[in-house]
């Protein structure tokens, strides 16, 4: 499904929105780097609660389709900045990780 | 295994210790500079998740430290020394789950004892020396493989 059809059915805020188009297949779950490093997948949309510039540099890395912050949190201006040039997608979620990952996997896992 | 390839390229990072503001910004050069010397898409992804992971070690654990790049037309390699108070147990630290970070380090999602094993998972040889007190040396070799099929997220592992 592309990402952009994603955002829209979840109700994502959008922050960074550099590539819509990107498809996303699966979702991941984890609030530790090198856990994220080791075992999400590339073109996996990837929830979590940490918000420093780390996120933007591991989401590019592993070629993550975005990354959705959850429970409402949000980055400061700094990560924003480091998306655009980096090219990396950022969302927030209003709900917290079970629900906002519970509503992906609908969605793609119907 | 290792053939006496000319050196391509050889460039030199200082990272700082417990700098997070910074942290992961040599990881994100390597690659760049990496992929403008042309190195297969897979090399570089593989690069760039053991540059990241050895610069945060350094960030995390040491008052600081560098990164040297070297590229070669079969490998490229990675070398990251530290003054840092190094590592008492090699064997342990390669361990997945191992970790001895800081709670204020956990608490931005390092500390999951992933790093060394990542390293070693994305290269095709990972040597640690180090002794307590003065410091540790990781080296890192990740062979370039030319006719590999390219784009494909996940390369086969030898
Ligand atoms: N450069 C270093 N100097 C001193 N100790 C180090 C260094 N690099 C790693 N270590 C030690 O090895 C342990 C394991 O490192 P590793 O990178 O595998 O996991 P981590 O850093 O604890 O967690 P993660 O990388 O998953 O965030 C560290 O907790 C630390 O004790
Ligand atoms: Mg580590």
């Amino acid at each position: 499904m592309k990402l952009k059809e994603v955002v829209k059915a979840l109700g994502l805020e959008i922050l960074v929105f550099p590539a819509p188009d990107l498809e996303v297949h699966d979702g991941y779950v984890s609030d530790l780097l090198s856990d994220v490093l080791a075992h999400a997948k590339p073109g996996e949309l990837w929830l979590t609660h940490q918000r420093h510039l780390n996120v933007v540099a591991v989401a590019k890395l592993r070629e993550l389709s975005g990354v959705i912050f959850v429970r409402g949190i949000r980055p400061g201006l700094d990560v924003l900045q480091k998306a655009r040039e980096e090219g990396v997608n950022l969302f927030v979620s209003e709900s917290d990780a079970f629900h906002t990952a519970g509503r992906l996997h609908r969605l793609l896992f119907p | 295994m290792i053939s006496p390839a000319p050196l391509r390229h050889r460039e030199i990072f200082p990272v700082a210790g417990l700098d997070l503001e910074r942290a992961g910004t040599v990881s994100t050069e390597v690659q760049r500079v990496l992929r403008k010397l042309g190195v297969e898409p897979e090399v570089v992804r593989r690069a760039g998740i053991v540059c990241f992971e050895g610069e945060m070690n350094i960030v995390l654990y040491t008052p600081g430290g560098r990164i040297i790049l070297l590229v070669y037309d079969d490998r490229v390699e990675l070398i990251f020394s530290d003054q840092g108070p190094g590592i008492p147990d090699i064997e342990l630290a390669r361990q997945p789950g191992y970790s001895t970070a800081p709670n204020w380090a956990r608490e931005l999602g390092f500390g999951s004892g992933m790093g060394i094993p990542n390293m070693e998972t994305n290269s095709d040889k990972l040597e640690i020396r180090s002794r307590p007190g003065e410091g540790t040396v990781i080296r890192a070799v990740i062979l370039r493989r030319r006719n590999e099929t390219e784009g494909s997220g996940e390369g086969p592992r030898p």
